[in-house]
């Protein structure tokens, strides 16, 4: 039955809306540029093709309207919809701070639990020389607010099946997926990985809230996601060489977080870095670091190391955009420096 | 300017002294509900609505349970004109687990789903965002429901305002927005801060129908409402209904309205929605004194039970304050913590 088939990120997308919109009839589209004819598709074009198949009441174009699109995905998804509202680039989700965080995050909440507001936002983060206001990385903002879930799937498998898992979730979810990892043009950036992955024809889910380890490693661990994660997943090949053997976690779930499949590989390799394009401080790495140094601290052998972003903005130039995010050497550097450290 | 005698449009007697005792059963809780706050009995601020009932009234005359409405951060009477039982609505200002959010809502959030109100929207403008989606539910649902948005005039200069009309408008959206323009965002004049007098006006712009009515006028009111929701269920597409009021309460607990004349709020209390409608049934022989007596001491024993009700009613559990932020069970560290 399994054809071994690859797909990218993208495909595995638009794979898992199709299905999910052929299986339940509350599920729909709602953004800018996503149902046009000759239009794009949505900014990425994950949509392609969804209009011909499901109709312009399901996939809905709107004005450039950020408010107006998370407000009426809040509204519907009380009403017992399952909107999928679509505002582009990730940066535009400040747009709508108010309806996502005072509204689709609290209402259940403030209901006592009579009301649900279940919708899934797609947020594309990632620098690809688009500068400060189309690159950020602004997952961390969201892990900070109680009613949300927040996912960062790295490979087709993943996306497609937690995509489906968050339409399903009766709870918001915010799902960041990096816009370098949706096709195959991000593979220089990855540091030369395949960015596609097999992906089975028969139906799965992949759970909101479970970690994957990537690779196993008894040197440090490496918990990271998206392109970064392929930058660390190249570095610790490359640093095979030198002996250090890197275990690599990819977190999926930040919030809620697979603390289990962390501590267990902390537990045993006994260093952690934590690594993510998002800038520095404040980032979703601090919180595992903590959370790291609070359940493991006995077990450690080194303190608990971060690589982020630089605590800038986002310049557009190749040569200094990629100076400022985690770049393979920078990330092999680190992996040295926390390799030497405590060795007794 | 609206005249103060309120011409009752020949309208069923019976119709006309529900929309009556209504806005009386509106008036008289919030009445005891400042008192209750006063005595220190309510935990947080409040923000009431006397002056204003007519609207919440007329609007929620003409909706049936199985529509929605949204409103804001002065929430009480629309809560109990939708049909919120004021048990339930006590109990909730009481911070008592009786109450139609457990507690967790509060005056500000105060809802019931369960009688078609969304808890409450206490971000200015914030259930001009939402309504959009509730009409769109039942547009693509196709079923026979509208939506009623309350909001205050406060809300038209922020950004939902004027991206969730146009999202409405050319989606046709079965919604009815109902603009209280009680003149004042908190202290703010709202004439010394926009210079486009009528709301009604603003939403022209969105190609969205309107209407102006004395929001203090019982009988005017449901009638737009009325027109309103069968223009909408005839996909018209959404309304603007202005109501032009008054609220004789200060924004919130602590306001002492130094911001507004004597002159003018002695002029609003000549338009008082419930002076006016008793002369006007008393005129009619609609309603007479011991009709009248009757209907008072049906609300005083509703409010009775309500608070003796709320009074007697448990604090929920502490445990209480860890559930209902996810539907699903969630692990997360924050909660693990614990």
């Amino acid at each position: 039955m399994t054809t071994n088939r690859r797909l990218s990120i993208g495909e595995a997308i638009r794979e898992a809306i199709a299905e999910e919109m052929e299986r339940d009839p509350n599920v729909f589209l709602i953004g800018e540029d996503i149902g046009i004819p000759g239009g794009f598709g949505g900014a990425f074009g994950v949509y392609l093709g969804l209009p011909e198949k499901f109709g312009h009441e399901r996939i809905i174009d709107t004005p450039i309207s950020e408010k107006a699109i998370m407000g009426t995905a809040v509204g519907a998804a009380l009403m017992g919809m399952r909107p999928i509202p679509d505002l582009q680039y990730s940066d535009f989700i400040f747009e709508c701070m108010d309806e996502i965080v005072n509204q689709a995050a609290k209402i259940r909440y403030m209901s006592g639990g009579k009301l649900k507001v279940p919708l899934v936002l797609r947020c594309p983060v990632g620098t690809a020389n688009r500068g400060a206001q189309h690159g950020q990385s602004p997952e961390s903002y969201f892990i900070h607010v109680p009613g949300i879930k927040v996912v960062c799937p790295s490979d087709a498998y993943v996306a497609k099946g937690i995509i489906k898992s968050a339409i399903r979730d009766d709870d918001p979810v915010l799902v960041f997926e990096h816009k370098l990892l949706y096709g195959s043009k991000g593979r220089e950036s990855a540091g030369g990985m395949d960015l596609t992955a097999e992906v089975p024809e028969e139906e799965y889910l992949f759970p909101i809230g479970k970690a994957l380890k990537k690779r196993n490693g008894t040197s440090l661990t490496i918990i990271s996601t998206h392109l970064t994660l392929y930058r660390c997943l190249a570095a610790a090949e490359e640093l095979a060489a030198e002996g250090i053997d890197c275990e690599v976690i990819d977190p999926v779930s930040l919030l809620p977080l697979d603390t289990e499949t962390i501590y267990e590989s902390v537990n045993k390799t006994k260093k952690a870095l934590i690594a993510h394009e998002d800038t520095f401080t404040g980032g979703w790495g601090a919180e595992v670091a903590a959370l790291i140094s609070q359940n493991c601290f006995y077990d450690l052998k080194a303190p608990v190391q971060r690589i982020a972003a630089y605590d800038v903005p986002l310049p557009v130039t190749p040569v200094l955009e990629q100076s400022v995010v985690p770049s393979v050497e920078r990330i092999k550097e680190k992996i040295r420096q926390l390799h030497k450290m405590g060795k007794s | 300017m609206t005249t103060r005698e309120i011409d009752l449009k020949a309208q069923d007697s019976e119709l006309l002294i529900s929309l009556f005792k209504d806005i009386i059963r509106l008036r008289k809780f919030e009445d005891k509900v400042y008192q209750l706050f006063l005595k220190g009995e309510l935990p947080g601020t409040i923000h009431q609505y006397q002056g204003q009932e007519a609207v919440a009234v007329g609007i929620c005359s003409v909706l049936e349970k199985s529509d929605w409405i949204t409103s804001t951060h002065r929430p009480h009477g629309h809560a109990i004109a939708k049909g919120v039982t004021m048990r339930d609505a006590m109990a909730e200002l009481y911070g008592k687990e009786t109450g139609c959010c457990k507690g967790k809502g509060g005056s500000m959030h105060l809802g019931d789903p369960d009688v078609g109100m969304i808890p409450a929207i206490a971000i200015v403008a914030g259930g001009i965002s939402i309504v959009t989606g509730i009409g769109l539910a039942f547009k693509l649902k196709k079923t026979k429901q509208v939506a009623a948005c309350f909001f205050g005039e406060g809300a038209t200069n922020e950004g939902a305002f004027h991206e969730g009309l146009n999202m409405a408008a050319y989606q046709k959206l079965p919604i009815i927005y109902v603009c209280e323009n009680n003149l004042y965002g908190a202290s703010t004049q709202y004439n010394k801060t926009t210079l486009v007098e009528d709301v009604a006006e603003r939403v022209k712009s969105y190609g969205m129908r309107s209407v102006i009515v004395d929001g203090m006028n019982v009988v005017e009111v449901y009638l737009a409402a009325k027109a309103a929701k069968e223009s909408v269920l005839n996909g018209e597409g959404p309304i603007l209904i202005e109501a032009k009021t008054y609220r004789f309460a200060g924004h919130s607990r602590g306001d002492a309205k130094k911001y507004r004349g004597k002159e003018e709020e002695d002029f609003w209390k000549t338009m008082d929605p419930i002076e006016r409608m008793k002369d006007s049934l008393f005129s009619h022989n609609i309603l007479n004194d011991d009709s009248y007596a009757l209907i008072l001491k049906d609300i005083q024993t509703e409010i009775d039970d309500a608070v003796l009700f709320a009074q007697q009613s448990d604090f929920p559990p502490v445990e209480d304050a860890f559930i209902d932020a996810y539907a699903s069970k969630m692990d997360s560290p924050k909660l693990v913590q614990l």
